[in-house]
């Protein structure tokens, strides 16, 4: 049967794409649509094997508790033994089909989008690489494959923001974002050290059991540490405050990039990985707590700084940060079932926002900003309408993806403390606020410029397709996943039961509502200013806009604590380390200048030092053999 | 292929193209440097015949060869690889081949300045297949004189002149060498004596210091001296300053080799005579090691930042990653030791891809800093690629070589040193800062005309990318190639480890 084929080959599954990038990286670089056709055909292939690895899973009953795996030594020295291999539960299926549904559906629209582009080529092959590593990271057996592949992935981000990498943005956009992530990578680093040094093994299965008897007989202190340490790593891959910055930035990249990697998969590898090593964070407190609030707060700031944004694809990059910190807060208050749906719902409506201001751009002549659009939606139809699905979505209005998720969340976070579910409905209210001010600025109103609204049209099929494709899904996946029982299969621990909280569900969508009742006042209808409104928030306004003025504060730090010290050491191995040695040299040399008048160059005094230096230690050597009783 | 001299045969390639150049008319440049590539291409295929039926369950040395030379002194021609030297070999014709490409476009003298780079290198291997003492020594000496003379003359002023550069190498070079010889002279009078025979033979002086017949205080003394003669050559603080000015300096192929395999002989022979035959004094100098290498790996990753030559970029570089083998050898443990043997290799392999792109950048602009070179990208794509994948090697990306080198290390060392490890593995952060900085400015912005005029690589030109790139990437995806290797040669030191574990050490083993 093709679904136990697909099972025991998964590791065809990252491989498949692993071998489109060689191929399209050594060979067909230069003949842009044998590229893409390469790339696309091994996605579907992949696809394919994905959907029948979740079939199997359904199939043959694979659960949490009895996962699939097939592993082979990496690399073993000593007592560290790696290995590599694939783990496959209910987990790792659904991320299969989130990672090989968008990536194909990008791919194909990338086919439309970076038409005439000159590093066509490339540019597919870069997408298959990320396609290998994220598969390749969702399959990881242990802490060292995720982190393996949790690097590459971020060499892919590096990539892929950087493609248009004469621009200098694009090219300090991609330093960032690596930059970024290897702070927080360095603690996940730690994290994983600690794992293998005390208990020997990095094998989630093996750990699983270790832990939690771990914890029982030891406490909680040395697994508090190490959760928090790894716990870095997913605030510096999810773009978690305090190290968001960089996410924003990497909007720099194309926007099937942005869609596919920024948005819908690369940046969801820390709720990932929070959610596969749940069996350590689900049994510390202290470090749930720690995510939760880390989450929350993150939800709730950068939904405030994308009030103010104009970019529409900086927007959307807030958006991402804070609906992942949302994911972060479901984890946090314990429900990994109500995060992974949300990260489900939220890899298809965001993506398809993303790929929707990618064909909103690509008909403007690359215009950014949203007050430079206007009245959109009679030129570009089928764009407008999905967009307005995504938007519905990610506001969470009924019956819609983002509606069920979200909710599962809320319902969650109420369960365990009111301020984090007050925070979430507030950033829920945010977050329709602002999406409804992207829509209407961008789709309603009159044009902001007559020309560019000429020109404008809508987009080829290649594009038209994938966006009707995510439509559907942002429609149908939070019906499908609440109705056919997501969380029996996506859980930790028991079962989790699918319901509505009716108080819950109609306050924050009456909420929703309400936050389009007021931009539409805003920005449609103009019956408020805009500008009054901006006035009044005063220093608010400046510090939304400026977003906190984190970038600065960073760059000040960089520039003393770094550039700075750099300079003073610089300074000191010149002029101590060097130049005592010099020094020394010179002390010699002034000696035997006053036997020979020999040429009198650096060279000199080196060797003169150096002499003079062994004569004492062979001297002194021979005196201590024959003291300490040698052989003389 | 059994009774063939296989490592003879590695040595003398080199050799015989040297002899057989002498004979060539020094015009014909083409005919130098085919001959040059010709025994190294032998010699790699000599080493990776080698690699791949080095009989991995065996173990020990393998390939011996022993021909008593100077009976009275105990004097050998014994040569003889295993899983420490066997990587290192290989390493060295690898690095040895691809400098012969690097240095394909010389019109200055070729024909000396390849006779003079086939001495070199059989002077580094020779110190890597020696497994007597004393012609361990004699091929380290025969290294210093054509590094001298190849930095004086095929050399480059920029910072400092090259005749500073020339003799600042060469000066730390006997250096190391001096303290190498009293410490070998001490070494041989005490075992020779206890032993009741005289003998080189290093398995004989490691069974010597193993057995106890070496005194406590010898060992730690007599580390010291070997301390500071392979430490400096290892580049460790506060010896280091010789390896960015030196690199700089030196012409491309001295760089590559330098950087590449003779600074590893420094980490060679500190596991080879230093932990082998004096493993107390290895033992009580050990958290001075672990101390110097936390400074090597952050301060000269910081000073890498303040640096716009590319040059000293790399030779900054190589000093920080030093560092974690030292740190590697300082924890002494099976894990950590491994990992340091590798990381050398690692090391080797991409600080040579690195400055065999700055010197072809630099071969064609005559240019190398970051202010001036811009945008390469546009014009040199395959030389971008090469700088992308030495640069991704530098700060550890997984699936290249040096990723598990430097987890081995970490893991390693980490319970051994914490303080000391958590410090040396914030260089990751460090050490991405520099390398992307650097990657950033040369390769991407804006294209600049005025490089317009210069071709990509191509031909011969492309072959150090090509040599290094697949190990690079070879040994990243399958790493169990080379760790399986060192494995053989450091996992039967477990029980000498073991046995030293309690042994007193330098301030009460601070950690």
């Amino acid at each position: 049967m093709f679904y136990e084929f697909a099972l025991e080959h998964a590791w065809l599954i990252p491989l498949l794409p692993a071998i489109a990038f060689v191929i399209i990286g050594m060979i067909t670089r230069a003949y842009g649509k044998l590229s893409a056709l390469i790339a696309v055909c091994m996605s579907t292939i992949s696809f394919l094997l994905s959907a029948g690895v979740t079939y199997a899973v359904v199939n043959n009953g694979i659960t949490v508790e009895m996962p699939f795996v097939q592993k082979l030594s990496w690399m073993h020295i000593g007592s560290v033994d790696i290995s590599m291999g694939v783990l496959i539960d209910p987990l790792t299926a659904m991320m299969l089909i989130v990672v090989s549904t968008v990536s194909l559906l990008v791919q194909i629209y990338s086919c439309g989008y970076m038409k005439g582009d000159p590093g066509y080529g490339r540019f597919f092959s870069f997408l298959s690489l990320f396609a290998a590593s994220m598969l390749g990271l969702v399959l990881a057996v242990n802490f060292l494959q995720m982190y393996v592949f949790w690097e590459l992935v971020g060499l892919c981000s590096y990539l892929l923001i950087g493609f248009y990498y004469y621009k200098i943005s694009a090219r300090e956009a991609a330093k960032k974002a690596f930059m970024t992530t290897r702070v927080g990578d360095f603690g996940l680093l730690l994290g994983i050290l600690l794992l293998q040094i005390n208990f020997g093994t990095l094998d989630f299965m093996a750990l699983k059991e270790i832990i939690p008897a771990h914890i029982m007989s030891a406490g909680t202190g040395l697994m508090t540490i190490i959760a928090l340490l790894i716990f870095v790593g997913p605030i510096g891959k999810s773009g978690q405050f305090p190290l968001h910055v960089w996410l924003p930035d990497a909007m720099e990249g194309p926007t099937p990039v942005s869609a596919l990697i920024h948005a819908a998969t690369m940046v969801v590898a820390g709720v990932y990985l929070v959610g596969r090593a749940f069996f350590m964070f689900n049994e510390l407190p202290t470090v749930m707590n720690v995510i939760a609030w880390v989450g929350g707060f993150t939800a709730f700031f950068a939904a405030s700084i994308a009030f103010t944004q104009t970019a529409i694809k900086r927007i959307l990059a807030y958006s991402t940060i804070s609906q992942l910190g949302y994911m972060m807060l479901a984890l946090g208050v314990g429900s990994l079932t109500a995060s992974f749906f949300h990260l489900m719902t939220h890899a298809f409506f965001k993506a398809l926002l993303f790929l929707c201001a990618g064909a909103v751009m690509h008909a403007m002549a690359d215009e950014a900003n949203i007050f430079k659009m206007g009245g959109l939606r009679k030129k570009m139809p089928i764009t407008f309408a999905t967009m307005s699905i995504g938007v519905l979505a990610i506001a969470g209005i009924p019956p819609f993806a983002g509606f069920f998720s979200k909710d599962e969340i809320l319902v969650a976070a109420a369960s365990v403390s009111t301020p984090l579910y007050l925070l979430g409905t507030l950033t829920a209210f945010m977050t329709a606020f602002y999406m409804a001010r992207l829509l209407f600025v961008t789709f309603f109103g009159r044009p902001a410029s007559e020309e560019a609204f000429e020109h404008a049209h809508e987009v080829s099929w290649f594009m038209l397709v994938p966006l009707i494709v995510l439509g559907a899904l942002a429609v149908v996946s939070g019906l499908w996943g609440h109705v056919c029982g997501f969380g029996e299969w996506v859980r930790f621990g028991a079962p989790h039961e699918a319901s509505i909280d009716m108080v819950i569900a109609v306050s924050s969508t009456i909420l929703s509502l309400i936050a389009f009742g007021i931009a539409y006042n805003i920005y449609v209808a103009k019956n408020w200013s805009s500008d009054v409104i901006a006035e009044k928030c005063g220093i608010l306004y400046k510090l939304s806009y400026n977003k906190f003025y984190i970038d600065e504060i960073y760059a000040a730090l960089i520039k003393v604590a770094v550039d700075g010290v750099a300079k003073v050491f610089y300074w000191i191995d010149i002029y101590i380390v060097d130049g005592v040695i010099n020094g020394l040299a010179n002390l010699v040399g002034g000696l035997s200048n006053t036997l020979s008048k020999a040429e009198n160059g650096q060279a000199q005094h080196y060797a003169g030092f150096f002499v003079c230096g062994v004569v004492i230690l062979v001297a002194y050597s021979l005196y201590y053999l024959a003291v300490m009783g040698g052989a003389f | 292929m059994a009774g063939f001299p296989l490592l003879t045969a590695v040595l003398l390639a080199p050799i015989c193209a040297a002899v057989l150049m002498c004979f060539v008319s020094p015009k014909s440049a083409q005919s130098v440097r085919v001959i040059s590539a010709a025994a190294m291409t032998t010699a790699l295929a000599l080493t990776l015949y080698a690699f791949f039926n080095y009989d991995l369950s065996a173990g020990g040395m393998q390939f011996t060869e022993n021909i008593p030379w100077i009976k009275d002194l105990g004097v050998h021609y014994s040569l003889g690889v295993d899983g420490i030297s066997l990587p290192m070999l290989l390493l060295t014709d690898l690095i040895g081949l691809a400098a012969v490409y690097s240095s394909w476009n010389i019109t200055n003298r070729p024909k000396e300045f390849y006779i003079l780079l086939m001495i070199l290198i059989a002077g580094v291997t020779g110190t890597f297949i020696a497994t007597d003492l004393f012609i361990f020594l004699l091929c380290y000496e025969v290294v210093v004189i054509p590094i001298y003379i190849m930095v004086i003359i095929w050399g480059s002023t920029k910072r400092v002149s090259k005749e500073y550069a020339g003799m600042k190498l060469t000066i730390y070079l006997l250096m190391g060498s001096a303290f190498m010889l009293v410490g070998v002279v001490a070494l041989y009078l005490t075992a020779s004596s206890v032993l009741g025979v005289n003998t080189f033979d290093m398995q004989a002086l490691a069974v010597a210091g193993q057995m106890g017949l070496l005194s406590e205080e010898f060992q730690i003394f007599a580390f010291l001296l070997l301390l500071l003669g392979f430490g400096s050559l290892l580049s460790m603080f506060p010896f280091h300053s010789w390896s960015p000015d030196g690199y700089a300096g030196a012409p491309t192929a001295v760089s590559m080799i330098h950087a590449g395999v003779l600074k590893k002989i420094g980490g060679y022979g500190l596991i080879r005579l230093g932990l082998l035959v004096l493993p107390l004094g290895a033992k009580f100098w050990a958290p001075v090691i672990a101390g110097l290498a936390m400074i090597n790996v952050m301060y000269a990753a910081y000073i890498a930042i303040a640096q716009k030559d590319l040059k000293y970029v790399i030779g900054y570089s190589s000093v920080s990653h030093m560092g974690y083998v030292l740190l590697g050898f300082a924890a002494l443990n099976v894990v950590s030791v491994s990992g340091a043997v590798a990381n050398m290799v690692a090391h080797g392999v991409m600080s040579a891809l690195f400055f065999a792109m700055i010197g072809f950048v630099y071969e064609k602009t005559h240019l190398r800093s970051v202010t001036e070179l811009r945008g390469l990208a546009h014009q040199m794509p395959r030389v971008a690629t090469g700088f992308m994948l030495a640069g991704m090697a530098s700060l550890g990306l997984p699936g290249l070589i040096s990723f598990i080198p430097e987890f081995t290390i970490f893991v390693g060392s980490f319970s051994v040193y914490p303080v000391f490890a958590v410090l040396a593995i914030s260089g990751i952060i460090f050490t991405a800062l520099y390398t992307l900085r650097v990657l950033a400015k040369v390769l991407f912005g804006p294209k600049d005309d005025k490089f317009d005029r210069y071709a990509d690589a191509r031909g011969a030109e492309m072959m150090p990318l090509i040599i290094l790139g697949i190990a690079l990437v070879g040994f990243g995806i399958f790493p169990q190639l080379l760790m399986g290797m060192v494995g053989t040669g450091t996992e039967p030191l477990l029980p000498l480890l073991e046995r030293i574990a309690d042994a007193p050490a330098m301030i009460g083993g601070i950690r």
